[in-house]
């Protein structure tokens, strides 16, 4: 390939007589800015190589002029976080939850962090707002399957529902249609007449047949009325509320296979005051008693 | 040079020199792999930005799930797609820059090509069974990667061996940047991908490093990918294809020599910018922010080099839409590479890190640039390999160009609202130290901009499809006798 510089007619920039399939290059010097741009940003990485430990020696490193150390820096925003938060949090550890409610200010802290750790923690299940789902109960109503004053709902968070807790909240319904107890016809009464005790049933004579069938099987924990029993996390039958579906089908599912649904000790993970905090909040969502 | 064939198709060089033809049709294999694996990969991630927003479609099939499909968008996007179209496009431009015939002809090239697509298939295979050693973008499996090293040792001799025989007496500038990205990614998947198998006939492996040395490794090879395949790769495309499109001389040869090298120098340091606030040490962090802050202008040098090489020929983007793809692509390379560096400050990174802005980021580059590079070589590549004068629609090539720069504009922007966003709601404290927002409150607000991203996936998808359509249209047409075209007549009245 012959090698010839030539000068560009329209740029008038001089090539620099390679040439390559047809490609031609320009001898156009670097652009003034392009070089005194790059040569800020090294001058900027010099200066961060004073200031800042980033040169590596043999066995450590420069600690840099300013001694950073990200360690340390994350030392001093927890202390700064748990000197804000220590007079609060010690108050809470001597207080009882009746008095943590009845102090405005330790009521707004504990509400304020206990939103924060039913975020992270319960609202998984729960829901954000603990509106519930299906399953997992709506803890802003008025109705509790444990018990809904501030000593029940702590000791159902502290340890959590049918698991190895030693002082976990434990009862198991019986598996009426699996374990061969009720005939599927005769859950279907029983069934009507559960839905009747809330004024739903379709079927008025199945219901009447139920009723017997309740009384002798169902009552001894739901109560002759379907009233529930908190002290054994018997949910009330005789309202709209239904933790697993309230249609025929899901209840007569329910009664086939039961249900047991299971929720962790916290006092496990968590520790007394963030528990506190957590009733507190939980209480204070709408229907604490 | 010999004139009457120097435009056989086009702007394209003749396939025979000498009596000695240029090797072909594996290049034109690779141009119909890179379409394919691009449809496919482009089409996973239309997919998987749909999970995102609708969880239902994971199936609840291990499968189809999230987890393994997002490797799977991932590496058919740069490994596929990006591999492809670098290789085909370097067996293309080395014989062309060099005046020579590939190295061992065309069986070792049909090597490398069926190689590589059998590492793909391998490689997509494990990530739907998942088997993943979980190095992000270096996922295969120690049998992968010791097939995918013997391929690439192969390419790697051929490339060189055409450049050492060589009847030009200089190296071409793209084919520097071809060599950089060849041997630094030989380089880069050796070391990261020493490992350990288990055990001769299975798949599981233990790698060589452990905790924050294994991540330093990994990123070391995860930016550098960047840097290398996506960067160094894509600029020796664009060296070819832009002056050669846009028939005028490269802008500035010093500028490709001191870019050049500021570049292979600097990328390489980079890597600890993707460890920030972790128990990377400190001085290894702030190393590699100081570099990835200094790669700015050597990163730019391209940018400068590729657009500037347009002045005197604007207008030919008006009414050349292919040429109109590869300068996008320089626009979003610089949009991309100035971002990258703030991105890279420590300060920076503590919001942006872990959140939706770095998928954006990623993805205006490999959208804007990886893959609008390429689509400018695939339309200049298709006419001059099938000899056919011109593709088949150059209306087809604008409304993929528009359909495509929308999805990207939609994606990269829904990216970073989210992201920010995202960012912000982590970091938002009461007065109390306590945090504002639940992770589950961040999800809920992204879904949204979740939404717009799949929706700009799906017209890039779209974008593509319109160009296959094209390509299928060229490919069948008829094969035009060879125009007798000028040689580039910018330089020079002494031609």
């Amino acid at each position: 390939m012959p090698t010839k510089v030539e000068k560009d007619q329209i740029t008038g920039t001089r090539t620099t007589g390679h040439e390559w399939d047809g490609i031609k290059e320009l001898d156009t010097p670097l652009p003034k800015w392009w070089l005194y741009v790059f040569y800020a940003t090294i001058v900027w990485s010099l200066g961060v190589f004073i200031l800042y430990p980033s040169l590596p020696t043999l066995s450590t490193y420069f600690p840099g002029i300013t001694g950073y150390w990200s360690r340390a820096e994350l030392a001093e925003n927890l202390k700064a976080q748990q000197e804000i938060r220590a007079p609060f949090v010690k108050r809470i550890q001597a207080a009882s939850l009746e008095e943590i409610r009845a102090d405005p200010e330790l009521f707004d802290f504990a509400v304020a962090g206990g939103r924060v750790i039913f975020a992270e923690n319960c609202a998984a299940c729960h829901g954000a707002g603990g509106a519930g789902a299906k399953g997992f109960p709506n803890l802003a109503d008025d109705d509790w399957l444990w018990g809904g004053d501030l000593e029940a709902i702590r000791h159902t968070i502290a340890h959590g529902v049918r698991n190895a807790n030693a002082e976990s909240r434990n009862s198991a319904m019986p598996r009426f249609g699996a374990d061969g107890i009720l005939t599927p016809a005769q859950i279907a009464d029983v069934a009507e007449y559960v839905l009747s005790l809330s004024g739903t049933a379709g079927d008025r004579e199945a219901a009447e047949r139920g009723a017997a069938l309740f009384s002798e099987n169902c009552a001894s924990c739901h109560g002759e009325a379907g009233e529930g029993n908190v002290e054994l996390g018997a949910p009330r039958l005789s309202d709209k509320i239904w933790l697993y579906g309230g249609d025929k089908a899901s209840i007569v599912q329910t009664i086939t296979y039961s249900r047991n649904g299971t929720m962790p000790a916290w006092s496990e993970r968590l520790d007394e005051a963030t528990i506190k905090m957590l009733t507190i909040y939980v209480h204070a969502l709408g229907g604490g008693k | 040079m010999m004139k009457g064939q120097e435009a056989a198709a086009g702007y394209a060089t003749a396939g025979t020199l000498h009596g000695e033809p240029y090797v072909e049709d594996v290049v034109r294999a690779f141009v119909i792999a890179t379409i394919f694996w691009g449809v496919a990969a482009f089409a996973v991630g239309v997919y998987i930005a749909l999970q995102l927003a609708y969880p239902v479609l994971n199936l609840d099939l291990e499968w189809t799930t999230f987890g393994r499909l997002r490797p799977l968008h991932t590496s058919a996007a740069i490994f596929a797609f990006g591999g492809n179209a670098l290789i085909g496009t370097s067996f293309y431009v080395v014989q062309r820059t060099c005046r020579v015939r590939l190295w061992g002809g065309s069986t070792p090239a049909w090597f490398v090509f069926w190689g590589y697509q059998f590492f793909i298939v391998l490689a997509a295979l494990g990530y739907v069974l998942g088997i993943t050693q979980s190095k992000e973008y270096a996922e295969p499996e120690w049998y992968a990667d010791l097939w995918l090293a013997l391929v690439w040792v192969v390419y790697f001799a051929i490339f060189l061996g055409t450049i050492v025989k060589r009847k030009e007496p200089h190296i071409y500038v793209a084919n520097w940047f071809y060599l950089a990205f060849i041997i630094t990614i030989a380089m880069l998947h050796i070391v990261n991908n020493i490992a350990m198998p288990v055990s001769l006939f299975g798949t599981k492996s233990y790698s060589a490093y452990a905790g924050v040395q294994d991540a330093m490794i990994q990123w070391w090879y995860g930016h550098n990918a960047v840097g290398f395949f996506l960067t160094a790769g894509f600029l020796g495309m664009m060296y070819y294809f832009i002056p050669k499109r846009a028939e005028r001389p490269v802008y500035s040869y010093r500028l490709s020599i001191i870019h050049f090298w500021a570049l292979i120098f600097i990328y390489i340091w980079a890597g600890p910018h993707h460890l920030h606030y972790t128990a990377l040490p400190d001085w290894a962090q702030m190393l590699g922010m100081t570099f990835s802050v200094m790669l700015w202008m050597p990163s730019w040098g391209g940018m400068i080099n590729g657009i500037m090489t347009l002045s005197g020929a604007w207008d030919k983007l008006r009414t050349d839409p292919g040429l109109r793809f590869s300068v996008t692509a320089v626009a979003f390379y610089g949009m991309s590479t100035f971002e990258g560096p703030v991105m890279s400050i420590r300060a920076v990174n503590g919001l942006s890190h872990y959140t939706d802005w770095t998928v954006g980021h990623v993805h205006s580059g490999a959208l804007g640039w990886v893959a609008f590079i390429t689509f400018g070589a695939i339309y200049f590549l298709v006419p001059a390999l099938w000899k056919r004068r011109e593709m088949y629609s150059t209306r087809l090539i604008s409304w993929h160009f528009w359909i495509s720069t929308l999805g990207i504009v939609l994606y990269i922007t829904s990216m970073w609202v989210s992201g920010i966003m995202q960012g912000l709601m982590w970091r938002a404290y009461d007065s109390l130290g306590f945090l504002q927002y639940s992770f589950v409150e961040t999800v809920a607000a992204m879904h949204p901009f979740y939404v717009v991203r799949a929706l700009g996936g799906l017209l890039f998808l779209s974008g593509a499809l319109i160009m296959v359509y094209n390509v299928w249209r060229t490919v069948r047409g008829k094969v035009e006798a060879a125009p007798v075209r000028a040689a580039p007549v910018a330089v020079g009245a002494a031609e």
